[in-house]
Order: C-alpha cells, then sequence, then structure tokens
C-alpha cells in the first residue's frame, strides 16, 4: 500500500510533542481513523483537520476525549444545520 | 489606535491573580473558541481579542509593562529607551531593563496596539501548525455560469489556480481546493483553499435547487382557444404548447430545461413556467362589440 498520502503517527506526535496514547485514544473511540502499513501506523492527510482540530480543543481548551467526541458530534450537526439554513435561505428567494 | 482595556476583555479586576486571570481566559476561550463556533467571524475577531489579553496579562513582564503605562501607552516607548539610556550610563554599559520578545514570531492576529505596545510581534505558546494554512476565497458567477462547468483562474496569495467549477454550484456552496492553502510547516501538507460561491439573482428565473421558475406572458385568445407560446429557457427560447381554455397561473413543467444537478452528470432540474394572462386593451368598437356578444351568449 502506498504511504503518498499518509504521515506516521509517530512523526505526527513528536511535531505536535502530544503521547501516542492520544491517537489511540481518539481512534478507539471512533473520531479519527488511524492505518497500518507493515507494522507502522500512519495517519491519512484528510484525517489531519479534525485531527488538529481536536489536538487544538485538547491543548487551548484542556477539554478531555470524552467532551471532544461530545464537540465532535455536535459540530457535525451543527454544520448539518448550517447548510440547511444555506439550502432554505436559498429556496426562500424563490417567494421574494 | 485605541487603548485597549485588556482586564475587561478578560472580565477581570486589576489585581486578578495568575489563576483568575487563566480560569477567565479558559472560560471565554470555551466559548469562542473558532473550532466550537464555525464560520462565525465575530467569534473568531473575539476569540483573537482573548488571546491578545490572555498573552499579555499572564506574561509578567508584558502585564508590568502593560500597568505601567496603561492609557499612556503611546508614550512607553520613549520611556522605555530613555530609561534604558540612562540605565546604561549609570551603570556603564550594563544594566538596563530590556524587553526582549525575541522568538515571538507573526502577530498577524494581534491588534495595532499590542504591536505598539510589544515590538510588532506576539508569540503564543501553541502548537506550531503542521498543516498549511486554509486560505478562503469568494467567486462570484452569473445563474449562466453557474449553469455550465467551465475553468476560471483565480489568484490567491499571489499565484494564479486554474480550476474547474462543477455545472450546478449553488449560491453560498463552498467547495474545497486540497492542497492549493498555505505551505506546511516541517514537510507537512499544505492547507486547502475553500472556494464559497454567490450567485447572482436572475432577474428572469428564480432558482430552487436545480430546478427554475419563471413567469410567461399569455394572451387570452392563446389561453382559450390554445396554441403556442414563446418561452424564455436559461440556453434560449422554446416553442411551448398550451392547451385550450389554459387558466391564470397555471403552473408547466418543461422536464430537463432546468439546471445541471451538481457533480451528477446528465441530470437536470425542470424549467417550471407559470401563465400570466394578459389581457387586451385598447379594444376597437368592433372588439368591444365581439365581448359583449360572447358576454351575452
Amino acid at each position: 500500500m502506498s504511504t503518498k498520502h499518509l504521515i506516521t503517527a509517530t512523526d505526527f506526535c513528536i511535531y505536535h510533542k502530544l503521547e501516542h496514547s492520544f491517537i489511540n485514544d481518539l481512534q478507539e473511540a471512533g473520531l479519527i481513523k488511524i492505518t497500518v502499513v507493515n507494522e507502522t501506523t500512519y495517519i491519512a492527510d484528510d484525517e489531519l483537520y479534525k485531527l488538529e482540530r481536536m489536538i487544538r480543543l485538547h491543548n487551548d481548551l484542556d477539554i478531555n476525549i470524552a467532551g471532544i467526541e461530545a464537540i465532535t458530534h455536535l459540530l457535525a450537526r451543527l454544520e448539518n444545520i448550517q447548510e440547511e439554513m444555506r439550502l432554505l435561505k436559498n429556496d426562500l428567494k424563490t417567494y421574494e | 489606535m485605541a487603548f485597549i482595556d485588556y482586564y475587561q476583555i478578560l472580565g477581570v479586576t486589576k489585581t486578578a491573580t495568575d489563576k483568575d486571570i487563566k480560569a477567565a481566559y479558559r472560560k471565554l476561550a470555551r466559548k469562542y473558541h473558532p473550532d466550537l463556533n464555525p464560520n462565525d467571524e465575530e467569534a473568531k475577531k473575539k476569540f483573537q481579542q482573548l488571546n491578545e489579553a490572555n498573552e499579555v496579562l499572564s506574561d509578567p513582564e508584558k502585564r508590568k509593562k502593560y500597568d505601567q503605562y496603561g492609557e499612556n501607552w503611546q508614550h512607553g516607548e520613549a520611556y522605555e529607551q530613555a530609561r534604558q539610556q540612562q540605565g546604561r550610563q549609570r551603570s556603564y554599559g550594563g544594566g538596563g531593563q530590556s524587553f526582549d520578545f525575541e522568538g515571538f514570531d507573526g502577530g498577524g492576529d494581534f491588534s495595532d496596539f499590542f504591536r505598539s505596545m510589544f515590538g510588532g510581534a506576539a508569540g503564543q505558546a501553541r502548537q506550531p501548525k503542521y498543516r498549511g494554512q486554509d486560505y478562503n476565497a469568494e467567486l462570484h458567477l452569473n445563474l449562466k455560469e453557474a449553469s455550465e462547468t467551465h475553468k476560471q483562474t483565480l489568484t490567491v496569495n499571489g499565484k494564479n489556480i486554474r480550476i474547474t467549477i462543477p455545472a450546478g454550484v449553488e449560491n453560498g456552496q463552498s467547495i474545497k481546493i486540497k492542497g492549493h492553502g498555505g505551505p506546511g510547516g516541517n514537510g507537512g501538507p499544505g492547507g486547502d483553499l475553500y472556494i464559497k460561491f454567490f450567485v447572482a439573482d436572475d432577474p428572469r428565473f428564480k432558482r430552487k435547487g436545480a430546478d427554475l421558475y419563471s413567469n410567461t406572458k399569455l394572451d387570452i385568445y392563446t389561453a382559450i382557444l390554445g396554441g403556442e407560446v414563446t418561452a424564455e429557457t436559461l440556453n434560449g427560447k422554446v416553442k411551448v404548447k398550451v392547451k385550450p381554455e389554459t387558466q391564470n397561473g397555471t403552473k408547466v413543467k418543461l422536464k430537463g430545461k432546468g439546471l445541471p444537478v451538481y457533480k451528477k452528470e446528465g441530470e437536470f432540474g425542470d424549467l417550471y413556467i407559470t401563465y400570466d394572462l394578459q389581457l387586451p386593451v385598447n379594444l376597437t368598437d368592433k372588439q368591444k362589440q365581439l365581448f359583449e356578444e360572447l358576454a351575452r351568449s
């Protein structure tokens, strides 16, 4: 399997000064996906946006894994609602 | 440039302890953190103010300087230079308090007030970014442009980027162009470019998803007797058959004459035309007479 769009979890943790267990905990909570190639753990680059947001929540706001999980679900709902609102606003224009 | 009351921003008094400041910052940061307030520019601005206030008040040296000069901050630098000069003279080249903010980078998120007082640089003890910064751009299209897959060249941060705009894009919709944001740090991936589309209203059509709505004038003779009317579509005029005894406000669907469905090749919305019956005006005596006969019949 190509590792072109993958970053090793170890490199990521060193860069962000993170314990490896933080990544594992997020993965166990189903919040991120990790990929294992030849016994090396990788993170896909399209997971980085989500993961870095979780790190910011953890570092900036002292939020634990359970809190991050709750926030992630609520943010997904918020984003869906914002998208629905955008579509409804466009629909409303039809009646203006 | 106005004085900024950092104590007020954090909602603490001037006698607040480090612990109070940290607690106040955390509490407000949890409310206004941009990750918790997606697409909210106000929250982002507020969070930047909080960061700046925290940057100053949680650093003993910066807080001391801020407290010392307060609203006289504009004279702070001059006082400081004079004081350092005096210090050097008294200690024969040694001493003198210096405010060395070496190692601070960026400062783009900090106010002019902050930069003026603390030497133009700001440093957050935050984790450096691995991915590059995401960029945001806006693209304005008219309805016709939104109906066709086409290429456009955008200039983002001095770079020209040629992108393909898929047909059927909607007003307010954003698309992500992966890797076209800022460069990543330490060999990390680049950020993404988010393009938000603004599709201008078309005076001829109302849009609902991929369907279009328009009004077409219909004279009463064609409405009563049936015939043909010319209706406007996004791609030109078409002839539409009109059934006899068509009522005012009748809606007719022209299948597939709407917009292409976003990212569904070969699928199109419909065009709904509503007939606006036009009553004849400036009737001749003969025409009036015929209408009278019609009314009596």
